[in-house]
């Protein structure tokens, strides 16, 4: 019996020992087996026939989010919007000239993962991080970065420490910046002078906004009369919450949340009979699509955001529709930051005339300094431009629903 | 003669995490090693010695915990604290062992505080307190906000606004958002010194006069008592030197990745019974099959990366398939019947 025992340990060291090295062989096949980003990639590659696709030099961009699990719709988001991108791109020509592939990663919204993700994507040739998509994920992946000095462009992580590196660049507003302008929007307006604020005190994402928030309301003349949070785990009933909000004699009631739980503030916040201004920040779009949710709860609810689906320039309208067909669902926020974030790469590299068989740290060093001079226009914003804090400098939109759809608020 | 064969045993487990360490090192040196996996050697280092803690818990003192990636989690905080106020002031070689020593024993004083109460209890009982507990420090940590400046520590369970800091200050935890720019100073090599130290302290501990004590405890109390064994005291010993291990693989953590969030993926009961099934696969009292099943089961899922999504039914299949041939009586039988064929042949 003793001896079986060491024989299937044996065996087991044996297996594990295959297993690593099986692993270490594997980058060969990785790049056969890829997303379908890069299978149709080249399919368009076949069909343009450019003088870079003839060479087979490719610039190859990466992205990082959580692709299964409860956060998945960002992820995916990102991800798809990415690859969207990129076929398009390939099929008007490419970058220089040169194609592009894609791979998508799952981290599964925790950093520990996102940094596997990476060095993953890393062994299959990436040159541009488009990623990660959460923020606690994105801060352990830029540490990786700034080692290898490789360029990343983060969609949608917006805590503050995220940029901390010269090498990392981000699409979104960050958190601060999110709540500095709700606050200095609604003081401007004079929209209500009694704020009460509900925030999910386990998410970096709420948080990080409620903090600037409030200690930017003082200097914008109105008083936060309640600030109650709530956690991960009891996002269900908000009648507490609500209850204290409604006795501090609330105006208006800012909600730096995801739409999911801002859907069910809003359902108990009407039967209780509480009717404040509802202000919403990015998290806020998609609340139109939350299923069972009576949208003419919403009727007049506002919101800082970046990007509405239903905005009716070209340029979104040809998003959502090549989007919807492709993906059967209609893109958020999260979507059109990395949908914006390839273009931007794609502009500076054409601005700086750079080509596939740069070295990873020079192509990084080629981007970094032309981020900065560029202006770039997208899905998010029509100007964009860059410091090397690596914040983007762009107007914040405030939206209204009104009849069930975005209205741009006065 | 047993002694004898104790002796071999211990040193084939030794043998084999050397072993991987000699044969990684040198696919790392020679450049054959890709940086996918070179980043998965430290996570499943530290991940097999929780695995070994909590073997040593659940496996010889025989108390189920399911809130043993708590210690990971204090030892991961109070370290993490400790770097990022003495990042300047010392050099990385001495804060990093210090760090340990702080990670270690605050987490081995939480062990001993919480064991107190729950060490009267037995079975279920002690499964949901430990469970409970976990949760508690999870959710206490998200509140803390803490930071330093000239005036000194400033600590609020409310906002960071509370703290009242100096422009000069400090935010070291800063409540959901955790610890963030703690310095990576964890490697494979010390991962791997501090895997041995905590096998060497555990397997010495089952084999000393102690760890009798203690494995007495387990099969029969009674018995143990009447015999003059102290219960409490060997119950309590076991338990404290499990967290502080526990404590050990939280620094490792802490420094290895630096943005530090007190989050359910990483200090939940999920983490907790991730490493539970890690425990059982490799067999309940089995500290060498501990290490190697953390291993095995951390990479799997990464090594099925190509598969994309099907990895986590894949990842699910193998953790049934290694149950049944694990534990399974017809497939003990049958693993029975092939070994003794095989070992005929060869004989």
């Amino acid at each position: 019996m003793k001896k079986m025992k060491s024989l299937v340990s044996v065996m087991a060291a044996t297996a594990l020992l295959a297993g690593t090295i099986a692993g270490c062989g594997g980058n060969a096949s990785n790049n056969a087996a890829s997303t379908n980003g890069e299978s149709t990639a080249t399919e368009t590659a076949e069909g343009t026939a450019s003088e870079g696709a003839a060479s087979g030099a490719t610039f190859k961009i990466g992205s990082i989010g959580p692709l299964t699990g409860g956060a998945a719709a960002y992820g995916l988001a990102v991800v798809n919007s990415v690859e969207l991108a990129v076929n398009e791109i390939n099929a008007n020509g490419g970058i220089n000239g040169y194609q592009v592939e894609m791979k998508g990663e799952d981290d599964e919204l925790n950093a520990e993962k996102s940094v596997n993700a990476y060095n993953t994507l890393k062994d299959w040739g990436m040159q541009f991080l488009v990623g990660s998509t959460t923020s606690a994920c994105s801060l352990a992946v830029s540490e990786n970065t700034h080692e290898d000095n490789m360029f990343q462009l983060t969609p949608s992580a917006s805590a503050a420490d995220c940029v901390n590196y010269d090498n990392v660049f981000r699409v979104c507003f960050s958190d601060p910046n999110q709540g500095l302008a709700s606050a200095q929007y609604i003081g401007s307006h004079k929209l209500a002078s009694k704020v009460a604020i509900i925030y999910d005190s386990s998410d970096v994402y709420s948080s990080g906004i409620y903090q600037t928030f409030a200690q930017e309301a003082p200097n914008q003349g109105f008083e936060v009369v309640s600030a109650e949070a709530f956690t991960a785990d009891s996002k269900t009933d908000f009648s507490v919450q609500l209850q204290k909000a409604k006795d501090a004699g609330a105006e208006l009631l800012f909600l730096p949340i995801y739409y999911t739980e801002a859907s069910l503030i809003l359902t108990q916040a009407n039967t209780m009979g509480f009717a404040p201004i509802f202000f919403g920040v990015d998290g806020m779009d998609g609340i139109l699509t939350v299923e069972n949710f009576d949208t003419s709860l919403a009727e007049g609810l506002m919101l800082l955001t970046p990007f509405a689906a239903d905005a009716t320039d070209d340029l979104t309208v040809n998003y959502v529709k090549n989007y919807q067909e492709k993906y059967g669902e209609t893109p958020n926020q999260f979507g059109a930051d990395a949908y914006d974030a390839v273009y931007i790469i794609k502009q500076c590299l054409e601005e700086a005339g750079a080509t596939p068989d740069m070295s990873v740290s020079d192509l990084c060093e080629a981007v970094k300094s032309t981020i900065v001079k560029i202006t770039a226009s997208g899905l998010t914003s029509e100007t964009m431009t860059w410091d090397a804090s690596g914040e983007p400098n762009k107007e914040p939109k405030a939206v209204v629903i009104k009849d069930g759809a975005y209205v741009t608020a006065e | 003669m047993a002694a004898k064969k104790r002796l071999r045993d211990n040193l084939i487990t030794y043998g084999i995490v050397i072993a991987l360490y000699l044969i990684m090192e040198i696919l790392m040196k020679t450049g054959n090693l890709s940086s996918h996996l070179k980043g998965l050697l430290v996570p499943m280092t530290y991940y097999a010695i929780i695995a070994v803690a909590l073997n040593l818990c659940v496996g010889i003192l025989g108390e189920l915990s399911i809130g043993h990636c708590g210690f990971m989690c204090i030892g991961a905080f109070s370290s993490a604290v400790f770097s990022k106020l003495t990042q300047n002031n010392i050099p990385t070689a001495p804060r990093f062992f210090l760090a340990f020593v702080i990670g270690i024993a605050f987490a081995a004083l939480f062990g001993f505080l919480i064991g107190i109460p729950v060490l009267r209890l037995k079975g279920d009982y002690l499964a949901i307190v430990t469970l409970a507990f976990g949760e508690i420090i999870k959710n206490v940590i998200n509140a803390i906000y803490f930071g330093v400046d000239s005036k000194g520590p400033h600590i609020s369970m409310n906002n960071v606004m509370e703290l009242g800091m100096e422009p000069d200050g400090q935010v070291v935890i800063n409540g959901a958002m955790g610890i963030t720019g703690t310095p990576r100073d964890a490697n494979f090599t010390i991962a791997i010194v501090v895997l041995l130290l905590s096998l060497f302290v555990v397997l010495n501990l089952m084999n000393s006069r102690d760890g009798r004590a203690i494995m007495a405890v387990r099969d029969n109390s009674i018995a143990a008592e009447s015999a003059g064994i102290n219960v409490t005291r060997y119950k309590m010993m076991a338990f404290t030197i499990s967290a502080a291990i526990a404590g050990a693989a939280g620094v490792l953590f802490s420094h290895n990745i630096t943005s530090l969030t007190a989050t359910s993926q990483y200090f939940g009961y999920n983490a907790s019974i991730m490493i539970l099934v890690y425990v059982v696969l490799g067999g309940i009292g089995n500290i060498r099959g501990s290490v190697i099943a953390a291993a095995i089961l951390y990479l799997l899922p990464e090594m099925l990366r190509g598969l994309n999504t099907y990895r986590m039914l894949i990842y699910s299949i193998v953790l049934i398939v290694m149950m049944l041939f694990n534990w399974a009586p017809a497939a003990v039988q049958w693993r029975q019947k092939v070994a003794h064929k095989f070992i005929k042949r060869n004989a």
